[in-house]
């Protein structure tokens, strides 16, 4: 069986442990690794992907149990392993497993944050150095083709990637569900630590307008404003600063509040009531919680975002289970589609759709001429049989003569396009998404 | 004739329940369905008032039915042209029902056609019994826009995100309907009040007579003028602004109602 040909060798955060994956380490070119795969007995198409939390190959093999342990074999070349570990660490899914299991890679089903968008893009990367390698074949380029509208309905039909799962991405949903766009607001960030620079960075790429970073040593702000094209403020001008900024990003390591509702009400009468957004991520809080009692302010501390970021996961776990429908509707497709890629099926199919077409015009025919003797009615119906079947001829000579340096899915797959055997429904455009 | 009525108003109830599917579906083609439907329903209820202006002989905005049902026809007609410039995510939601609510209190209202008394006869009635409800819809669209504002402000102030925080569009988004509404509705209200004076000065030789009616409209004239001056100068933005749109929106409703069947005076409907 065709489908059986197609295995997929990987290594991921779930089968081994970083010290493993380490080891195996293959750095950013893809040249190198997809030819020395070519090189694989009986390997007839293949690509690589390797990220922080994976390293799979995704091969069609004349014969896959051999062409496995080399694949394996050549995944842990550098880590010293033997095969019987190596097999331990790693996973080998064929034919239908396999379909599944890159549907799910693309869909970030098997990611470690599940639902993460970046995983979709390096396969992407992945498949195009494959492409431009020319390692891949009918059977991949369909494959990896049909992975990514996989990955695409997915995204549009369940909320995988809807909601934030990490803090500093929490922040940023929150300011844009306050303040819309970022691009004309200002962050002060009070404290210059790790987590002040996580959620800048967020923010930042979200396109907020402007960064001011206060802190007790001048010269620490001065370094992280310039990281972001900011200014950098004295702790003591908290205030006047905090008139003119919307959002406010807080993480000193100071044991009292920094900032008190007395302090902050005022500013609002001047600010005009434009909103302010003020997040919290010290421990011990800087913040004094009774700020949030202000109109038009909103205090979120480190443990509101952390709830934030629990519901969303709980959400996320929902909304993969539906992806696996998804999925799984997804694989059966394929598999239909594979077993149409082989020579007596693809002769079937074109008969088929010949037939239909020679009865329906048949049909339409003598609907018309009523006046025609059963004699003459049988002409029209000989003439017809006859047409069909020359035209055939030749096609299914083509389909069924293999010479030595044919490639039979190759021929398949030119076939079945010039007859539209596989053609889906169009895809639907997706509609403008409103404001 | 009130064919076209009720079609109208099947429609709008259609409407609000498919608008109310894709509130909780969110799919896509739904709120296509849902704009669609809503747009049949605005075309038909055009055509209904196209037949009864032939059929009445005088502009339809004499009667309780009239009014009302023009209010829900400038509601429909001022939030589908939203969809042209203007997008507001899930505002259907929120707009259709009001507008299948007016549809509803036009229907229980009689709807007979009265003959028109000497003195409401001119072409002003159109111009000034027209931008007056047209006033009102922008205002109800604002009083809609207000209720979105504090529902997805409560959800993020409590930190409880519930069905609104996902649906609803930002705070931002949100308030500057609200301007936008109250804007576009300040300035046909203060057309509705001046071409009413004109038209006043003409059929009764004054331009103004502190008739309930008028001094309930300059009541709420000054309400809105008080809270756009307000806005733009103390900053009554936000969550303050979308309280106001509700108030505001009371006296609009008063003005309508509460003055015609609680105070009488020379605007009670004919009908």
């Amino acid at each position: 069986m065709l489908a059986e040909s197609i295995v997929i060798i990987g290594v991921n955060h779930k089968t081994a442990p970083v010290a493993v994956r380490e080891k195996l380490a293959f750095s950013g070119d893809c040249a190198g690794p997809l030819l020395t795969l070519m090189d694989i007995d009986g390997c007839r198409e293949c690509c690589f992907l390797s990220t922080c939390n994976r390293v799979e190959v995704i091969f069609v093999a004349s014969d896959p149990a051999v062409a496995a342990v080399a694949v394996r074999g050549f995944l842990f070349a550098k880590s010293g392993l033997g095969d019987a570990e190596a097999q331990q660490y790693s996973y080998l899914y064929q034919g239908k497993e396999a379909v599944a299991h890159l549907y799910n890679v693309a869909a970030s089903l098997d990611s470690m944050v599940v639902g993460e968008p970046q995983i979709l893009g390096q396969l992407k990367q992945a498949y195009r150095d494959a492409v431009e390698q020319k390692t891949t074949g009918v059977i991949l380029n369909r494959l990896l083709h049909k992975s990514f509208s996989v990955a695409k309905r997915v995204r549009t039909e369940t909320n995988i990637g809807g909601s934030a799962v990490s803090i500093s991405y929490a922040a940023v949903q929150l300011a844009k569900k306050i303040f819309g766009s970022l691009q004309d607001k200002a962050v002060l960030l009070v404290g210059a630590g790790e987590m002040a620079e996580l959620a800048a960075e967020h923010l930042v790429r979200q396109g907020i307008g402007r960064v001011i970073v206060a802190n007790r040593t001048l010269e620490r702000a001065a370094k992280l404003a310039r990281k972001f094209n900011g200014t950098a403020v004295g702790l003591a001008e908290l205030t006047t600063q905090l008139a003119e900024v919307d959002i406010l990003v807080s993480s000193t390591g100071a044991t009292d509040l920094i900032l008190r509702k007395d302090e902050v009400k005022p500013l609002m009468r001047q600010r005009k009531n434009r909103p302010l957004f003020l997040i919290d991520i010290a421990v011990p809080r800087d913040l004094d919680p009774e700020i949030n009692d202000l109109d038009n302010v909103y205090l979120y501390d480190i443990d509101d975002l952390k709830n934030v970021v629990d519901v969303n996961k709980a959400e996320r776990e929902k909304e993969a289970l539906r992806a696996e429908g998804i999925v799984a509707e997804e694989v059966v497709k394929f598999g239909l589609w594979l077993e149409g890629m082989e020579l007596a099926p693809t002769i079937t199919a074109i008969r088929q759709k010949a037939n239909a077409i020679r009865e329906v015009e048949v049909a339409k025919t003598l609907g018309i001429m009523k006046s025609l003797t059963e004699n003459e009615r049988r002409s029209v119906e000989m003439l017809a049989n006859a047409i069909v079947n020359k035209l055939l001829h030749e096609p299914m000579i083509f389909l069924k003569n293999s010479t030595p340096h044919d490639n039979p899915q190759l021929k398949l797959a030119f076939i079945r396009q010039m007859f539209g055997l596989d053609k889906e429904s169009p895809e639907q455009q997706p509609p403008r998404e409103n404001v | 004739m009130t064919l076209f009525f009720q079609l109208t108003l099947y429609l709008y109830l259609l409407a609000t329940a498919v608008y109310v599917f894709h509130f909780l579906s969110q799919k896509k083609q739904v709120r296509a369905v849902a704009r669609a439907i809503l747009l049949t329903g605005g075309i038909l209820h055009t055509v209904y008032f196209v037949v009864r202006y032939v059929a009445a002989g005088h502009t339809p905005l004499t009667s309780n039915h009239e009014a009302v049902s023009f209010f829900a026809w400038s509601m429909t007609w001022a939030f589908l042209s939203f969809w042209w410039k203007y997008r507001v995510k899930n505002f259907g939601v929120f707009v259709t029902p009001l507008i299948s609510l007016l549809m509803l209190i036009a229907a229980f209202s009689s709807q007979e056609m009265a003959p028109l008394p000497p003195a409401l006869k001119s072409y002003w009635l159109p111009v000034h019994a027209s931008i007056a409800i047209m006033a009102n819809g922008f205002m109800a669209l604002a009083f809609c826009g207000g209720i979105m504002y504090l529902l997805q402000e409560r959800e993020i102030k409590k930190k409880k995100f519930g069905i609104f925080y996902s649906r609803l569009p930002s705070l931002e988004a949100l308030d500057n309907l609200n301007q936008h509404c109250l804007a576009l509705g300040f300035l046909l209200l203060t057309l509705g009040i001046i071409t009413g004076s004109v038209w006043a000065k003409q059929a009764w030789g004054t331009y103004w007579q502190w008739d309930p009616k008028e001094t309930w409209s300059l009541i709420t004239w000054l309400i809105y003028a008080a809270i756009l001056h307000q806005r733009l100068t103390m900053g009554w933005r936000r969550r303050r602004a979308a309280i106001m749109a509700i108030v505001g929106f009371g006296a609009v409703l008063f003005t309508l109602w509460g003055v015609t069947y609680l105070l009488g005076g020379v605007h009670s409907y004919v009908g």
